[in-house]
C-alpha cells in the first residue's frame, strides 16, 4: 500500500467545512483522513504555513486543437502546475467533440496530468441543425453537452434540450443572442462608442437567458449557465432559482476583476467573449457569488499564440490564457470582498464538481486524493517566463499576485512540485 | 488614450486622433495651416519643407478624395509620395499588418498615412512601427478621422472667427461616423458652447452623451439657432434594411432642406465631408447655396494636411503656431 502524509498544513475542505492545522494522510490514491497522529507513511510532504485544499475543478478550459496555441499535454500540465486537477473542455475544439472518437482521444491524451472531462456537442458540428449522438457521447465519457453558440431555431433548441434531458445529461448554456451584437467585440456603451468598436449590448445576454429559462422549465432539463457577464442576467438566474428552477451558473475570474474600461487603449488582451462589461456588472457578478446564485468561478482558459492578439482590436482572437491566474485571483477576491477563504475555495472545488456530477473537489475520507498545496502568502508577478500555459495572452501580465502552488497531487501521486 | 501621439517634449509624433490633444495644439495646427494656404495659391505650388522625405499612403479601404488631398499636400511640401491600395494586394494574400509594416519600414520611409476599416489600426501601427516613422490616421473604422475634423475646424474658424459662442449640430449617421467622433472631440476641446448630434435612434451610438454632446432625434429641434451644421454622408448600404426603411423616408425627416434650415441661425454655415448624396441627406439647392462651404472644406483640407504632416515630421518650428 503506497502511503503519503502531508504534515502540519492548514487543511481546508470546503465540502466538509473543515479548516484546521493538521496532517492529511493518503493511501492508494485515496484520502485516508487526518488521523491517526502516529501514522507512518512512505513519503512525507512538509506543509507548514501552507494551505492544503482539494485539487481545483475548472469548468472551462479550451483545448483548441491547434498545436501552436496549446496542446493537450501543455495545457493539462499547466493546469496541474496551478493546482487544477480536473478540467472541463467545451466541445468547440477542432475537430468538434461530436463523435465518441474525439471525446475518447481527449481523455486518453491527458496522461496523468489534470483529468479532462469533455462536453459533447448538443448538435452536430455545433451548427444547430441536427441533434448530436448524445447517448453515444455520454458513453464515451462526455460529462454534459453544450452548443457553445446559440441555437437559432427555437424548435430545434427545444428538442435538443428535451433529448439531453432524456439522456440525463446536463446542458451547459452560453447565453448570447445570435443576432444582437453579432459583429460586436466590446460591451455596447459609452466606451465602445468612443473607441468606434461595434458593441454587444447587455440585452444580447439577457434575452437569451430569458429564452433559455423558459425552455429549461418547459423541458425539465438539468441546465448550467456558463460565463454570465451582466448583473441583470445574474438577477434573472437568481429569480428563477428562487422560484424553484434547478439551475446553476458560473463566472470567469476575469469578469470579476476587469471591466470595459480595461480595453480603453485597444488592449487586445481584454478582447474576450462574452465581453468585459461595466463596473456595475462586475459588482453584480461579485454579489452573485456572495449570494450563491453563481456557484462556480472558472478560468475560461483560452490559450492563443502571440500573433492572434497582435492586430487591431476587432481583428484579434478573443480569449484569455487563464490557468495561471485562477487560484491567485480567487485568493485576491477573498481579500477584496472580505469573504472567508473557505467559501471562495468552495467555488473552485466542490461546487463545480457538483455541477459536473463527479466525486471530486473534496478531501473527505475515501475520496480521490486530488490535492493542491499552496503558499497563500507568496507574492509574485505574472510574466511571460513564469506562465505555465503555452498561451501567454493574459491581461494580468505585470500584476502582482499572491499565492503560489507548491505541490499538486492527482490520484495520490505528486504530479507537480514547484522548483526551488 | 492617444498619449502615444506626442513625444517627450509634447510635440506631435503621430496624428492618430483628436481625443486627448490639447486646445493649444489644435490652434497651432490651424495657424500653421493658415500659413500654408498661400502655397496653394501661388503659380509654383511648392514649399521645400519635406524635401527628401518619403510618404506612403497606405489605404486598406477605398478612398479617392482623402487619398488625393493627402497626396497633393505631400507634394506641395516637396515630399515623394507612394500610394498603396492594400485591399487589392497583400492583405488578401494573408500577410499580417506587422509583416507589412516591417516590409515598408525596410524601404526607408518617413511617414505612413493610414486608412483602415478596423478602429484602432493606426494606433496599433504607431505602437509597433520603427521610431523614426510617423503615422497619420486617415480614418480608422468608426473611430476617428482627425484630419477631417481639423479641416472642418479650419473652415469654421474661417467663417465664424471664435469657437466659444458657437452652437454646432452634427446631423445624420452618427453611429458609423468617424468624422462625427473626431469633430465632437475637436469642438469640445476648442470650447464651443454646444455640440449637438442629430439623427434617428438606429444611427445613434449608445452613451454618446458621455463625449459632451446633446442628443436630438428631431431635425428641427436639433437645428434650432445653430451656427454651424455638419451633415454626414449616409452610406448606401444603410439606406435600406434594418436601420432605415428607405432613403426617401430618411430625406423626409433628416434631409437638410430650405425649410429645415430656416430654424437655424440666419448666418449658419452648412458643411459636409463629402461625397454628398443629393436628395438623401441634403437637398441639391442647399448643397449649392451661398451658405454651403463644402468646396471650401476641400480646399482647406490640403493646407490642413500639409500642416499636420509638417508638424509631425517636425519641420515647422514650434513657436510658429503660437503667433
Amino acid at each position: 500500500m503506497a502511503t503519503l502524509s502531508i504534515l502540519g498544513g492548514r487543511v481546508i475542505d470546503p465540502a466538509s467545512k473543515l479548516d484546521s492545522i493538521t496532517d492529511l494522510h493518503i493511501a492508494d490514491g485515496k484520502i485516508l483522513g487526518t488521523a491517526p497522529a502516529d501514522f507512518s507513511a512512505d513519503e512525507q510532504i512538509e506543509a507548514k504555513d501552507h494551505i492544503v485544499c482539494p485539487g481545483l475543478v475548472d469548468l472551462s478550459v479550451r483545448l483548441p486543437g491547434a498545436v501552436h496555441k496549446g496542446t493537450i499535454l501543455s495545457e493539462t500540465r499547466a493546469a496541474a502546475a496551478n493546482g487544477i486537477t480536473t478540467i472541463c473542455c467545451p466541445p468547440d475544439t477542432n475537430p468538434v467533440i461530436d463523435t465518441p472518437v474525439v471525446a475518447e482521444l481527449l481523455q486518453h491524451c491527458a496522461a496523468g496530468m489534470a483529468k479532462i472531462l469533455p462536453l459533447g456537442a448538443l448538435t452536430q458540428g455545433l451548427k444547430g441543425e441536427h441533434l448530436a449522438e448524445m447517448g453515444i457521447l455520454k458513453e464515451a465519457g462526455c460529462i454534459g453537452v453544450s452548443n457553445v453558440q446559440a441555437i437559432v431555431n427555437t424548435d430545434i433548441l427545444r428538442h435538443a434540450l428535451e433529448y439531453a434531458a432524456n439522456c440525463e445529461l446536463t446542458v451547459y448554456l452560453h447565453a448570447q443572442d445570435p443576432w444582437l451584437g453579432r459583429d460586436g467585440c466590446a460591451h455596447e456603451g459609452a466606451i465602445s462608442s468612443r473607441l468606434g468598436l461595434s458593441g454587444i449590448p447587455e440585452a444580447a445576454e439577457t434575452i437569451e437567458v430569458a429564452r433559455l429559462l423558459l425552455l429549461i422549465e418547459m423541458t425539465g432539463v438539468r441546465a448550467h449557465f456558463c460565463r454570465l457577464s451582466s448583473a441583470r442576467a445574474v438577477n434573472m438566474v437568481q429569480e428563477a432559482q428562487t422560484k424553484g428552477l434547478k439551475i446553476t451558473a458560473d463566472v470567469s475570474a476575469h469578469h470579476l476583476f476587469l471591466t470595459e474600461k480595461d480595453i480603453s487603449d485597444y488592449n487586445s488582451q481584454c478582447h474576450v467573449c462574452p465581453p468585459l462589461r461595466s463596473q456595475n456588472d462586475k459588482e453584480g457578478l461579485r454579489e452573485g457569488l456572495r449570494h450563491g446564485s453563481l456557484h462556480a468561478i472558472c478560468s475560461d482558459h483560452q490559450p492563443h499564440e502571440a500573433d492572434a492578439k497582435h492586430s487591431p482590436f476587432a481583428m484579434t482572437a478573443s480569449g484569455i490564457s487563464a490557468l495561471d491566474t485562477l487560484l491567485p485571483l480567487t485568493l485576491q477576491l477573498a481579500e477584496e470582498m472580505q469573504i472567508d477563504l473557505m467559501s471562495l475555495l468552495g467555488n473552485i472545488t466542490y461546487k463545480p464538481a457538483q455541477i459536473l456530477g463527479i466525486e471530486a473537489g473534496t478531501l473527505a475520507e475515501g475520496s480521490t486524493a486530488d490535492v493542491c498545496i499552496f503558499d497563500p502568502n507568496k507574492r509574485w508577478t505574472l510574466n511571460e517566463e513564469n506562465m505555465h500555459s503555452l498561451g501567454q495572452n493574459s491581461p494580468f501580465l505585470g500584476w502582482e499576485l499572491k499565492g503560489k502552488v507548491n505541490y499538486t497531487l492527482i490520484d495520490g501521486q505528486v504530479v507537480y512540485t514547484r522548483p526551488r | 488614450m492617444n498619449s502615444i501621439q506626442l513625444n517627450k517634449q509634447g510635440h506631435l509624433k503621430h496624428f492618430l486622433g483628436i481625443e486627448g490633444l490639447k486646445r493649444a495644439l489644435l490652434i497651432e495646427i490651424l495657424d500653421t495651416a493658415a500659413s500654408f494656404i498661400s502655397v496653394s495659391e501661388k503659380a509654383v505650388k511648392k514649399a521645400p519643407l519635406l524635401r527628401g522625405k518619403t510618404i506612403i499612403n497606405l489605404f486598406f479601404e477605398h478612398s479617392t478624395r482623402t487619398r488625393t488631398t493627402f497626396e497633393l499636400a505631400a507634394k506641395r511640401l516637396s515630399a515623394d509620395v507612394l500610394n498603396f491600395n492594400i485591399s487589392t494586394s497583400s492583405s488578401s494574400k494573408g500577410e499580417n499588418l506587422i509583416d507589412m509594416l516591417r516590409n515598408l519600414e525596410a524601404m526607408h520611409c518617413d511617414m505612413f498615412i493610414v486608412r483602415h476599416n478596423a478602429a484602432g489600426a493606426p494606433h496599433f501601427m504607431a505602437q509597433h512601427v520603427a521610431p523614426h516613422i510617423s503615422i497619420i490616421n486617415a480614418g480608422d473604422g468608426q473611430h476617428e478621422h482627425p484630419t477631417q475634423a481639423m479641416l472642418d475646424m479650419y473652415t469654421i474658424r474661417q467663417h465664424k472667427g471664435e469657437f466659444a459662442p458657437l452652437r454646432v449640430a452634427i446631423v445624420g449617421d452618427i453611429l458609423h461616423s468617424r468624422v462625427a467622433r473626431s469633430n465632437i472631440h475637436a469642438l469640445t476641446t476648442l470650447g464651443v458652447s454646444e455640440v449637438r448630434v442629430v439623427g434617428p435612434k438606429t444611427l445613434m451610438p449608445k452613451g454618446i452623451e458621455a463625449l459632451g454632446t446633446q442628443v436630438f432625434h428631431n431635425l428641427k429641434a436639433g437645428l434650432r439657432q445653430v451656427d454651424v451644421i455638419i451633415m454626414l454622408r449616409l452610406q448606401r448600404e444603410r439606406m435600406q434594411g434594418a436601420l432605415l426603411p428607405s432613403a426617401h423616408e430618411y430625406f423626409q425627416y433628416y434631409g437638410l432642406t430650405e425649410e429645415a434650415l430656416k430654424v437655424a441661425h440666419p448666418d449658419a454655415i452648412v458643411m459636409h465631408p463629402g461625397p454628398i448624396n443629393r436628395g438623401v441627406e441634403i437637398d441639391s439647392s442647399i448643397a449649392d447655396c451661398k451658405r454651403s462651404v463644402i468646396l471650401q472644406q476641400v480646399s482647406n483640407g490640403i493646407a490642413v494636411r500639409m500642416a499636420v504632416m509638417a508638424k509631425t515630421l517636425g519641420t515647422v518650428s514650434e513657436q510658429k503656431g503660437t503667433q
